[in-house]
C-alpha cells in the first residue's frame, strides 16, 4: 500500500492512476446518469448540460486559459449547428453515420475562428473584446440578411433520424441521443484538458500571464492567442453540432450576443481558474435554468444575482470555493467549519428567500392580470393583497440577515483556524 | 570572427528627447561585458534597443553578424539571445517550475506543438528541476511565482533568462535588491551558467562588475563615454569624473 502510494504521488510523465481517476468517474457517471433520472425531461436537461460544458469549456480556452475575454463566442457554435442543421437536409446526409455529425460543425468552428482570429488575436484585453463583440454583432446581424444559410427568423430545422443508421441505432430515442452526446463531451472534455496540458497550452497560460516575457522566451504571443482561439472555435463547432442533433433546428438565437453573454456568466460562475469549473458553472446554471424557470418568471433576475455575487464575492468561481476548502480537508480540520457554517449559511439562505418572496409578491402585484390576486409560493397559496405574506418575508428577510452578520466573523475565524495545520486559535 | 553584438550609430528618442545619442559598442563572443552608468543614462533602454522592446531612431544592431532591423523579440530570441529585466518580469499567477520549464520549452524544440505532453518529457522536467536547483528555488517548487519574495523573484528572472541556454545572455541589474550573500551566490551562478556564452550585463554593485566583466562600457547621457578593459576604465579620468568616482565611493 505505501509503495503504491509513493509511485503515486510522483507524477513523472505517464498516465497516473490518480491523474485518469476524475475520468474514469465522469465516464462512469455518464453512462449512470440516466439510470438515476430516467423522465424524458430529465434526459433532454442532461443533454442540455452537457451541451453547455461542451462551449463553457471551449470559452474558457479563451477567457481561462488564454486570458481572452470573448462576448461573441457562441458565433462559432451557432455557425457550426447551422452547418449540421444544413447537412441534416441534404442527400448526403444519408450516408453519414449521426455520431460523425458534430465534427463537422468542429471543422466549420475551427474554420470560421482561424480567419476571425488572424485579426482578433494580434492584442488580448480590450481590443480582443471589442473585435470580438464586432464580429458577434456582424454575424448576429447576418443572421437576418442571409436567409439561405441563417433561414432568417424561424431558423433552420432538420431531421437527425435521416442519417444511416449507426450500429443500428436510429436517434429516434431521447436516450439514445443522450449517449451520443454524452460521448461527445467526454471526448471533447478530455482533449481539451490535454490540449492545456500541450507545450502551446501552457505557453496560453503563460501568454495571458505575460505576454510580453512570452516574447522574450521565443514564443509569439500573437500566434499562441490564435492557435487557442482556432481550438476553441472547433470546440464551440462540436458543441453547436450537439445542440443541432438535440433540437434538430437552430434559430439567431444560437449566435446571438445574448447567448455569447451566458456563456460568459456561465463560465465565470463556475470558476476560470480551474479546468473542471465551466462544468459546474454549465451545471449550475442549466439547474437554474430549467428548474427556476419553471417556478418564476423572473428567474433570471436571480441569476443575474448570482452572478454578480460571484464576481464581487467568489471571483475564483463555485470550482474555486470547492477549491479552497481541498486544505481545511486534507489537514483534517474540516470539522471545525460544520457549525459556523450552518449558523452563518442557514440565516443567509432564510434571508434570500424572504427577499425573492418580496420581489415575487410585489412582482405578482404589479405585474398580474388585473383581478388576479391568488399567488403560489413556497408551496403555500395566498392573496399577494394579503398583508401576512410581505409581512412574514419582510420578518425573514431582515432577521435571516442579522443572524448572518451575526455570525459571519465566527464563519470567517473559524475559516482562518481551519487552514492552520494544527487549528489552532490565532 | 563576427563579434557577438554589433552596434553602430545607435540612437533613440522618445518625443523630443533624445535618450541614446549615438552608440557604437562591439561585444565580442565569449567576452563578459558590463554597462555602467549613472541614473537614467539610458543602460535599460540600450537593452531594450537591442531586443527589440523599443524601435530604434537610428543605426543598427547585429547579433552574429545578422541584422536586427525589423525583428520582433520573439524572433531575436530564436537567434539565440535571452534577456532578464531591470523590473522583475515574470509570469506570477504560474508556479515557479512552470515559469521556468516555459523558458525551456522553445529551446527544446517544442515550438507551437499540441502533440506532446509536456509532463511527459523528461528532459523538461529535469531541465526545469535543474534551473531551480541552480537558482535554491527548489523548495518553492509548486508555489506561484508572485508569491514570492522579492530576491527570490529577482532569482526566478534569471533563472527564466538562462533557462533556454542562449549564447547571449543580457542581465538587466541581476543583484539588484539583493541581499551580501545572495549577490554572491547569484555571481558565482552567472559566472557558471555563462562560461563560453557571452554576457552583456547592467550593474551598479561596481565589486559584482569588477569581479565579473572582461570589458566595461561607461554610458554616461545616452553616450559610451569609455570602453575598456576594468583597470583602464577604472584609470579613465573622465569616468572618475562622471560616475566611478562618485560610484566607488558610495559602495566602500
Ligand atoms: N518608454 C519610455 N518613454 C519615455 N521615456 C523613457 C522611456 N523609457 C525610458 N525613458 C527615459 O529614458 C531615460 C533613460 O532611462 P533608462 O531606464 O534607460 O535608464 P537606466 O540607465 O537604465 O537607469 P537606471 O540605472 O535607473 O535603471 C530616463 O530619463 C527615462 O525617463
Ligand atoms: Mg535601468
Amino acid at each position: 500500500m505505501q509503495s503504491l502510494e509513493k509511485t503515486q504521488t510522483r507524477s513523472d510523465g505517464g498516465v497516473s492512476m490518480k491523474s485518469a481517476m476524475p475520468w474514469i468517474f465522469s465516464a462512469v457517471m455518464l453512462v449512470l446518469m440516466p439510470f438515476i433520472f430516467q423522465s424524458n425531461s430529465a434526459i433532454t436537461i442532461m443533454n442540455q448540460m452537457a451541451i453547455t460544458i461542451v462551449f463553457a469549456l471551449s470559452y474558457n480556452m479563451l477567457l481561462g486559459q488564454g486570458g481572452m475575454l470573448s462576448f461573441g463566442h457562441a458565433v462559432y457554435m451557432g455557425v457550426g449547428g447551422f452547418v449540421c442543421v444544413h447537412v441534416m437536409n441534404w442527400e448526403i446526409f444519408g450516408s453519414i453515420p449521426l455520431p460523425l455529425l458534430p465534427l463537422l460543425g468542429g471543422v466549420f468552428g475551427m474554420i470560421l475562428a482561424s480567419m476571425v482570429g488572424y485579426f482578433s488575436t494580434r492584442k488580448a484585453g480590450t481590443v480582443f473584446a471589442m473585435i470580438s463583440l464586432g464580429v458577434g454583432e456582424l454575424i448576429a446581424a447576418c443572421s437576418v440578411i442571409i436567409v439561405v444559410f441563417f433561414g432568417g427568423e424561424e431558423g433552420v430545422s432538420g431531421d437527425r433520424t435521416y442519417g444511416i443508421p449507426f450500429f443500428g441505432v436510429e436517434f429516434l430515442s431521447q436516450i439514445e441521443v443522450y449517449y451520443l452526446t454524452a460521448g461527445w463531451l467526454l471526448i471533447s472534455a478530455l482533449l481539451m484538458y490535454l490540449f492545456s496540458r500541450t507545450p502551446i497550452g501552457r505557453m496560453a497560460n503563460a501568454v495571458r500571464d505575460n505576454p510580453e516575457r512570452a516574447e522574450f522566451l521565443g514564443y509569439s504571443s500573437r500566434w499562441v492567442r490564435y492557435n487557442s482561439f482556432v481550438a476553441a472555435g472547433f470546440f464551440a463547432g462540436i458543441a453547436g453540432g450537439l445542440f443541432a442533433i438535440n433540437y434538430e433546428i437552430l434559430t439567431e438565437e444560437n449566435l446571438n450576443l445574448t447567448t455569447s453573454g451566458s456563456i460568459l456568466l456561465v463560465t465565470f460562475l463556475g470558476g476560470v481558474g480551474v479546468f473542471f469549473g465551466p462544468v459546474v458553472g454549465a451545471i449550475v446554471f442549466t439547474l437554474l435554468q430549467t428548474v427556476l424557470s419553471l417556478e418564476t418568471e423572473i428567474w433570471s433576475l436571480y441569476v443575474g444575482a448570482l452572478f454578480v455575487a460571484t464576481v464581487m464575492f467568489f471571483p475564483s468561481g463555485l470550482a474555486g470555493v470547492m477549491q479552497l476548502h481541498i486544505a481545511p480537508i486534507k489537514l483534517g480540520t474540516w470539522r471545525l467549519l460544520v457549525m459556523p457554517y450552518i449558523i452563518t449559511l442557514v440565516p443567509a439562505i432564510i434571508c434570500i428567500l424572504g427577499l425573492s418572496g418580496l420581489i415575487e409578491v410585489l412582482f405578482h402585484a404589479r405585474h398580474a392580470a388585473i383581478g388576479e390576486t391568488e399567488m403560489t409560493l413556497f408551496w403555500v397559496t395566498f392573496q399577494h393583497t394579503e398583508i401576512l405574506p410581505w409581512v412574514v418575508f419582510a420578518v425573514m428577510a431582515v432577521v435571516g440577515f442579522w443572524l448572518a452578520r451575526k455570525n459571519a466573523p465566527q464563519m470567517m475565524d473559524a475559516w482562518h483556524r481551519a487552514n492552520k495545520p494544527d487549528g489552532a486559535d490565532t | 570572427m563576427t563579434a557577438a553584438l554589433e552596434i553602430q550609430g545607435l540612437r533613440k528618442s522618445f518625443g523630443q528627447t533624445e535618450i541614446i545619442r549615438g552608440i557604437d559598442l562591439s561585444i565580442g563572443r565569449g567576452e563578459r561585458h558590463a554597462i555602467i552608468g549613472p541614473n537614467g543614462a539610458g543602460k535599460s533602454t540600450l537593452f531594450n534597443l537591442i531586443t527589440a522592446r523599443f524601435p530604434l531612431s537610428s543605426g543598427s544592431i547585429s547579433l552574429h553578424g545578422r541584422n536586427l532591423q525589423g525583428l520582433a523579440p520573439y524572433q531575436i530570441n530564436r537567434l539565440g539571445l535571452s534577456r532578464s529585466f531591470q523590473i522583475t518580469n515574470i509570469f506570477p499567477k504560474m508556479s515557479v517550475f512552470e515559469n521556468v520549464r516555459c523558458a525551456l520549452l522553445w529551446a527544446q524544440g517544442y515550438r507551437y506543438s499540441f502533440w506532446n505532453m509536456v509532463s511527459r518529457s523528461r528532459a523538461l522536467t529535469e531541465g526545469a528541476e535543474a534551473i531551480l536547483d541552480q537558482i535554491n528555488l527548489l523548495q518553492r517548487r509548486d508555489l506561484p511565482a508572485g508569491v514570492l519574495s522579492y530576491a527570490e523573484q529577482r532569482a526566478l528572472e534569471i533563472g527564466i533568462t538562462i533557462a533556454g541556454g542562449a549564447d547571449v545572455i543580457m542581465l538587466d541589474e541581476p543583484t539588484a535588491g539583493m541581499s551580501h550573500s545572495e549577490t554572491d551566490y547569484i555571481v558565482g551562478l552567472i559566472r557558471t551558467v555563462t562560461e563560453g556564452k557571452t554576457l552583456v550585463m547592467v550593474e551598479h554593485d561596481m565589486g559584482v562588475v569588477f569581479g565579473l566583466a572582461d570589458r566595461i562600457s561607461v554610458l554616461v547621457y545616452g553616450e559610451i563615454i569609455a570602453t575598456g578593459k576594468p583597470a583602464d576604465v577604472r584609470a579613465n579620468a573622465r569616468v572618475q569624473e562622471a560616475y566611478l568616482g562618485a560610484a566607488l565611493e558610495a559602495d566602500h
